[in-house]
C-alpha cells in the first residue's frame, strides 16, 4: 500500500506557510479595527479609589473608556472558575476590570478603545488611578507564614488544601529501615510563547452576530463564554483560532478579561476593534507557572527500595484560581512517577500571592512532582552509597504490573492506573545512550581541563490525553479533496501534518489530497481543546475514526456500483477497486459525488460520475432512511481515562571552578509515547521541551521583588535560553502501545521539559558535591552555595573528598 | 509598547543636524537606534523630536593612522569586524577595538548600532565606553559654536549620563594606537552569549625592552556605574613575563572595583569574577606584547 504514512517522518506541511511569512496571527487580522490598551494596575495589592479619565478625553483618536462601572449583567460578575473542586475551599477570580481592589502589578483597570494602538496608549498614560496600597504578598513561604492577606476574606492565604493517601503512611514511616526529610524549592517560570494573547471582535449588527479570532488553544469554550458573558445566544458568536504563535498552556486559560471586553466594544461601538498584547502586558497580565516549596520524607529499606513517601506541597497558584487547582492536582498525582510506592500521601496546599496567576505552563505541575521524586531517588542513593540508577531500577514499575493502579485520583477524576509501559528498558537505553557507566572517564577527563563534570537522571511518567473528548470530520469533495475538521486548535505542533497522515493512512488518499482545519467553530462547534498533551490522543483517534467511517460509506457506495462484495474492496491511492481484479474500480471523488443523489452537472466530477449512476428504484426514496447524503462522517473519541506516556532523561554539565558557569554538555532523552504519528515531529516536540526545561533548570525565573514588582518583565532580563544555551540532545525511542486507544498512541507535547530541572540538579550536585535544594540555579547562586560553609555536603563527596 | 508622539527630522547636513536640535527642545540624536528605540517603546524616553544622522554625510568613516583609529557617528559595529582595508588597519593600530566589539551582543545589533551611539549612551555595560576608557580615548563633540575635543574622564557622568549638552552631537570617536611592546586582550562573561555581560574585563599589557612588565592596566563591563581604569602595575611590575603572577593581579583587581548586585549576579560574584578575568585576560594580552615586541 502506498499511501500508508503512519509512523512516517513527513516533513511538516504547514512550516512553508509559516516559515515564509504567509502565517495569518491574531495582528494580521482586521488592519482598520479599533485598537484596546489598558490601564493596568502599577501596584500588587491595592484598593482603587478613584478613576479620572479626564485628562485622557481630549486626545485625539480616543473612541472609548470603559471601566469596571460600564460593566453589566454578567460582565459586572467575577471570571469563572473554569474547573471547580471540593478541595479549592476558597476559590477567587479577578473582574474583567478591576473592582475595588486589585490583586497583582498588571491587573486590568481601564480599557481604552483608540483609532490605533499608539493612540490608545497615549490616552491610557493621561488616566489617572489613585490607589491605596495594601500589604503584600509574594512568594510561596510568605503566603504560608500569613503575615499578610492577599484576599482578606481569605486570612491563611489557603486556597486549596488538596490531599490523597494511597494507605497509612505514618506507621510506615516508622516501620522503615531508614528515613529521609528535606525541603527544597522551585521557581517560577512561564510559558512564553513568541506571540502573545490577542483577540480581534467584528459585530454584524445587521446578521446579530459576532465572530472573534482569538489567539487561544481554546476556541469552542472561548465561544461558549463569551457567548455567556454577553448574553448572547451561542448560534450568534464564532471563535476562530487562527495560526497561533506558541501556546504551552497559557493560551487555555479562558476567557481571559481581554476576550469578553474586546467583543464587548465592539458590540457597543459596532466597529472592529482588536487588542494585541505586548511583552511586558504578557510578563505582568497572563500566567506563570512552577513555584513550590516541598517538604519530603521518605522511607525506605536498606537496598534503597521506598516503603513509604510523604509530600507536603506548597503551592503558589498567584492572585487568583480560574484554571481551579489542576497543576496542584498534577503535581500530586504525576509525582510517583514510574515507581511503585507501596504507601504514598500528598498534601499540596495551594496559597494566594500577590503575583500573576499560575495556570499549567507545559508539564503543568509535573516538573515539580518529577523534581520532588527524583531528587528523593538522588538522596537515597546517596545516604545508601547506591548508583543513582540502580535504586531507580529497583524502584520501578516491572512491565508484568500494568495495568498499574496507583490507587490516586488524576486531573480529569478518573484513576491513575497507568495503562503500559517498560520502565527498566526506558532506563537501560538511558544508562547507554547517555553512557552513565562511563562517567568516571568523563569526569577525568573533565577534571584534566580544569572543569568539575557531573551527571544526572530524571525518570518521569506523564498521564496524557485526558478526555472528555474530541471530535473529528471528514469529507470527501468531488474534486477528491478531502477535508479534516476538528475542534481543537493548533500553536504550531503540526497539526495540519499529523491529522493527514492519519486520515490519508486510514482513508487510503495521497496526503496532498487532505486539507486540516482546525479551532474553527465554524466547522467545528464541539471541542475541548489543546492542552495536556492530548491533540494526537484526543483528535488524532478522532479523525482516524471519522475516516474510518467515511470509508466504510464509500465502500459501500462502491461496491454497489462495482456491484462487488465490500469485502473485496480496498482504497488506495484515492482509488475503490477490488483487489486483485485491475480495472474494477471507481475514484473516491466519484464516489463522493454519487454520494448525493442531487447531481446538476456543474462540473466535470459529477459529469463523470453519470457513467457509474445507477437508476433509482422507484419504491425506495433517493435517500435510504439512515442514511445522509455526502461522503463525510463525524465521530468523537471520548477515553476511560488518560493514557501514561513516559521518558527518562539524562544531562552531563561541566561546570567551571572558576567562574561556577554551568555548561549543559551532553542531554539523552527516551522516550515512550506509544505508537509514532511522526518521529520527526515528535522529536522536534522533545527538543522544544528540553529547551525550555533547560531554561527552568538554569535561566529562567520570575524575579519579583517584596512589594510584588516583576523586575524583569522583557526579555532582555528574563533568560529564556538560546540556541547557544541549549545542548544537542541525543533521543531514542520507545515504542509501548496504548491498549486505550484505537491508533495505539500517547501524547508527546509536554514530556520534554518535565525532568529537566530535576536530571540538571542531580547533575550539578553531582559536580560540586553540595546540595542543590533550590531551583533554578545560577552561577551567582552556585557561588554563594560553594562559598557557604553550612551548606550540606552530599555523602558521596564526603566519601570521594571531590571534589573541594 | 509604542512611543509617545515624537517629531522626527532628518537633516541632510551637520549643521542641520545641529540647528534642529538647538532650536527643539527634549531633542534626541538618533544613529542606531539599538538602545533608544526599545526606550520609547516602553515610553522610559519620550523625547519631542528624534533627530536622525543617518543621512548626515561624512560620518560613516574609519581611519587609523599611527596615532590611533577614529570612528565616525554612523560606523556599525560590524563595520569594524570586517576583513576589509580600514577595518583592518584599525585592528592593527588599537586590537583592543575589534576584540570588544566582537562581543557586542548578537549580528542584528552588531548590523545597526554604532560605536559611537554606544559611547554617547553611556551605559555602563556597554563595551564600547569601557574600551574608550582603556585606551585612553576621547570623543569629538560638535556643537553650533564649533568643535572640541572631550576626554573620556570628562564624558561619563553616570550610568545612561553624560557631560554633553543637549544640542551636541558626538561626530567621532578616538581610541589612541596601542603603545609599543604592548599587547590587549578583551573577555565577558554573560549569562547568554550575546547578552549583557554580567562582568568583562578589558587589559593593556606592557613590557620592558627586557621583556619584564613594565604597566598593566585593565577596565570592566557592568562593574561600577561608570567606566573606570584600573591601574594593577603594582602586583607584577618588573616581572618576567613568562613568569608574572597574573593571579596577583586579579586580586589586586577585585579590591579596587566596587560593583553592585542586581538579579543577574551578586556584588560579590562580579568581584570574583573580575579576578578571574583580569588573570585570564592577562595572560592573553601579555603574548600579545611578546608578539609585537618581537615584530
Amino acid at each position: 500500500m502506498t499511501t500508508k504514512l503512519f509512523g512516517e517522518p513527513v516533513r511538516r506541511r504547514e512550516d512553508a506557510r509559516l516559515i515564509t511569512g504567509r502565517g495569518r496571527y491574531l495582528d494580521d487580522i482586521g488592519a482598520g479595527a479599533l485598537a484596546a490598551a489598558f490601564v493596568r494596575s502599577p501596584h500588587a495589592h491595592a484598593r482603587v479609589l478613584d478613576v479620572d479619565v479626564e485628562a485622557a478625553l481630549d486626545v485625539e483618536g480616543l473612541v472609548a473608556v470603559y471601566t469596571y462601572e460600564d460593566l453589566t449583567g454578567p460582565m459586572a460578575e467575577p471570571l469563572p472558575v473554569l474547573i471547580p473542586h471540593p478541595q479549592l475551599h476558597a476559590p477567587r477570580t479577578g473582574y474583567p476590570l478591576a473592582n475595588g481592589v486589585v490583586n497583582h502589578v498588571g491587573e486590568p483597570v481601564v480599557m481604552v478603545v483608540a483609532t490605533d494602538r499608539y493612540v490608545a496608549e497615549d490616552a491610557a498614560e493621561r488616566i489617572v488611578v489613585t490607589y491605596e496600597e495594601l500589604p503584600v504578598v509574594v512568594g510561596v513561604d510568605a503566603a504560608r507564614e500569613a503575615r499578610a492577606a492577599v484576599h482578606e476574606d481569605v486570612p491563611d492565604n489557603v486556597a486549596a488544601r488538596h490531599h490523597q493517601e494511597t494507605g497509612d503512611v505514618e506507621p510506615a514511616l516508622a516501620a522503615a529501615p531508614h528515613t529521609l526529610s528535606f525541603t527544597q524549592y522551585i521557581e517560577r517560570s512561564a510559558c512564553m510563547p513568541l506571540e502573545g494573547k490577542g483577540v480581534h471582535a467584528r459585530w454584524d449588527a445587521d446578521d446579530a452576530s459576532l465572530r472573534v479570532y482569538s489567539s487561544t488553544q481554546a476556541s469552542t469554550s472561548v465561544r461558549a463564554a463569551i457567548a455567556a458573558k454577553l448574553e448572547l445566544s451561542l448560534d450568534r458568536v464564532e471563535v476562530i483560532a487562527p495560526d497561533v504563535g506558541g501556546g504551552f498552556g497559557v493560551k487555555i486559560v479562558h476567557p481571559w478579561p481581554e476576550e469578553l471586553l474586546v467583543p464587548m466594544a465592539a458590540i457597543r461601538l459596532g466597529r472592529e476593534v482588536k487588542w494585541a498584547e505586548d511583552r511586558r502586558e504578557h510578563f505582568i497580565s497572563s500566567a506563570h507557572e512552577r513555584q513550590q516549596r516541598q517538604e519530603i520524607t521518605v522511607g525506605y529499606d536498606d537496598d534503597g527500595r521506598i516503603t513509604a513517601l510523604d509530600v507536603h506541597v506548597w503551592h503558589d497558584n498567584g492572585a487568583y484560581t480560574p484554571y481551579g487547582i489542576i497543576v496542584p492536582i498534577v503535581t500530586a498525582t504525576q509525582l510517583v512517577g514510574p515507581y511503585a510506592i507501596p504507601v504514598y500521601r500528598v498534601v499540596v496546599e495551594s496559597v494566594f500571592t500577590n503575583t500573576v496567576i499560575v495556570t499549567p505552563y507545559r508539564g503543568a505541575g509535573r516538573p515539580q512532582g518529577c523534581y520532588a521524586m527524583e531528587r528523593t531517588m538522588d538522596r537515597i542513593a546517596d545516604d545508601l552509597g547506591l548508583d543513582r540508577a540502580e535504586v531507580r531500577r529497583r524502584n520501578l514499575i516491572t512491565p508484568d504490573q500494568f495495568p498499574y493502579d496507583h490507587h490516586l485520583t488524576f486531573q480529569d477524576g478518573r484513576p491513575v492506573i497507568y495503562d503500559s509501559g517498560d520502565y527498566p528498558g526506558l532506563l537501560d537505553k538511558l544508562v547507554a545512550l547517555v553512557g552513565w557507566d562511563e562517567a568516571g572517564a568523563l569526569r577525568a577527563d573533565a577534571r584534566s581541563r580544569g572543569k568539575m563534570l557531573g551527571v544526572g537522571m530524571a525518570l518521569y511518567v506523564e498521564g496524557t490525553g485526558p478526555g472528555p473528548y474530541e471530535g473529528g470530520h471528514v469529507q470527501v469533495l468531488g474534486s477528491g479533496k478531502v477535508l479534516v475538521s476538528t475542534g481543537l486548535t493548533s500553536q504550531g505542533q503540526g497539526h495540519e501534518t499529523v491529522f493527514a497522515q492519519i486520515v490519508a493512512s486510514e482513508l487510503g488518499v495521497p496526503i496532498e489530497d487532505v486539507e486540516v482545519h482546525t479551532g474553527d467553530t465554524r466547522r467545528f462547534g464541539y471541542a475541548v481543546g489543546t492542552f495536556a498533551s492530548r491533540a494526537a490522543v484526543m483528535s488524532g483517534n478522532a479523525v482516524a475514526l471519522a475516516a474510518r467511517g467515511v470509508r466504510e460509506k464509500a465502500i459501500r457506495i462502491a461496491a454497489d456500483v462495482l456491484e462487488a462484495n465490500p469485502e473485496d474492496l480496498e482504497i488506495d491511492e484515492g482509488l475503490v477497486q477490488v483487489r486483485g481484479t485491475p480495472g474494477a474500480s471507481i475514484p473516491l471523488r466519484t464516489v463522493a459525488v454519487l454520494s448525493n443523489p442531487l447531481r446538476y452537472a456543474f462540473d466535470e466530477a459529477a459529469k463523470q460520475a453519470t457513467q457509474f449512476a445507477k437508476a433509482g428504484s422507484d419504491d425506495k426514496p433517493p435517500v435510504a432512511e439512515g442514511d445522509a447524503p455526502g461522503l463525510e462522517h463525524r465521530d468523537y473519541y471520548s477515553p476511560i481515562r488518560s493514557t501514561f506516556a513516559s521518558g527518562a532523561h539524562a544531562a552531563v554539565v561541566e561546570i567551571d571552578p572558576a567562574t561556577w558557569e554551568i555548561d549543559v554538555v551532553r542531554y539523552a532523552v527516551v522516550h515512550d509515547c506509544g505508537n509514532v504519528v511522526n518521529p520527526m515531529i515528535v522529536e522536534g516536540q522533545v527538543h522544544g521541551g528540553v529547551a525550555q526545561g533547560v531554561g527552568g533548570a538554569l535561566y529562567e525565573r520570575m524575579a519579583y521583588d517584596a512589594d510584588g514588582q516583576l523586575q524583569n518583565a522583557s526579555f532582555m532580563d528574563f533568560l529564556m535560553p538560546y540556541a547557544s544555551e541549549v545542548p544537542d540532545i541525543a533521543i531514542d525511542h520507545q515504542e509501548t502501545p496504548s491498549p486505550l486507544n484505537p491508533l495505539g498512541i500517547k501524547g508527546a507535547g509536554e514530556a520534554g521539559v518535565i525532568p529537566g530541572t530535576a536530571a540538571i540538579a542531580s547533575a550539578i550536585e553531582d559536580a560540586v558535591g553540595r546540595r542543590i535544594t533550590s531551583m533554578p540555579i545560577s552561577p551567582t547562586e552556585l557561588y554563594d552555595l560553594m562559598r557557604n560553609e553550612t551548606a550540606e555536603r552530599t555523602q558521596a563527596s564526603l566519601q570521594t573528598g571531590v571534589p573541594a | 509598547m509604542k512611543p509617545a508622539p515624537f517629531r522626527y527630522a532628518d537633516p541632510r547636513s551637520l549643521d542641520e543636524a545641529l540647528d534642529l536640535l538647538s532650536d527643539e527642545t527634549g531633542a534626541k540624536v538618533l544613529a542606531g537606534g539599538q538602545s533608544l528605540l526599545p526606550l520609547l517603546a516602553m515610553r522610559l524616553a519620550a523625547p519631542a523630536t528624534l533627530v536622525d544622522l543617518n543621512r548626515v554625510p561624512g560620518l560613516d568613516t574609519v581611519e587609523a593612522t599611527g596615532d590611533g583609529v577614529r570612528v565616525g557617528a554612523l560606523v556599525r559595529h560590524a563595520r569594524l569586524l570586517r576583513q576589509t582595508p580600514d577595518a583592518q588597519a584599525a585592528a592593527r593600530v588599537q586590537p583592543l577595538l575589534a576584540r570588544a566589539t566582537a562581543n557586542v551582543a548578537h549580528p542584528a545589533i552588531r548590523n545597526r548600532g554604532t560605536t559611537v551611539g554606544s559611547i554617547a549612551h553611556a551605559d555602563p555595560s556597554g563595551e564600547m565606553t569601557s574600551v574608550l576608557a582603556l585606551t585612553g580615548g576621547s570623543v569629538t563633540v560638535a556643537t553650533p559654536a564649533g568643535r572640541e575635543t572631550v576626554g573620556w574622564q570628562d564624558l561619563f557622568v553616570g550610568p545612561l549620563e553624560t557631560s554633553l549638552a543637549g544640542g551636541a552631537v558626538v561626530v567621532d570617536a578616538f581610541f589612541p594606537a596601542l603603545p609599543e611592546r604592548s599587547g590587549t586582550a578583551f573577555a565577558e562573561i554573560a549569562r547568554r552569549k550575546g547578552d549583557y555581560a554580567v562582568c568583562g574585563a578589558g587589559v593593556v599589557v606592557t613590557l620592558d625592552e627586557d621583556r619584564r612588565v613594565s604597566a598593566v592596566r585593565a577596565s570592566y563591563i557592568s562593574v561600577g556605574l561608570v567606566p573606570e581604569v584600573h591601574d594593577l602595575t603594582e602586583a607584577v611590575a618588573g616581572e618576567p613575563v613568562d613568569s608574572a603572577d597574573w593571579a596577583a593581579a586579579g586580586a589586586l583587581a577585585r579590591t579596587l572595583v566596587d560593583p553592585d548586585t542586581d538579579i543577574h549576579a551578586s556584588a560579590d560574584y562580579r568581584r570574583l569574577l573580575v579576578g578571574v578575568l583580569t588573570e585570564r585576560t592577562l595572560a592573553d594580552a601579555a603574548a600579545e606584547a611578546v608578539q609585537r615586541s618581537a615584530a
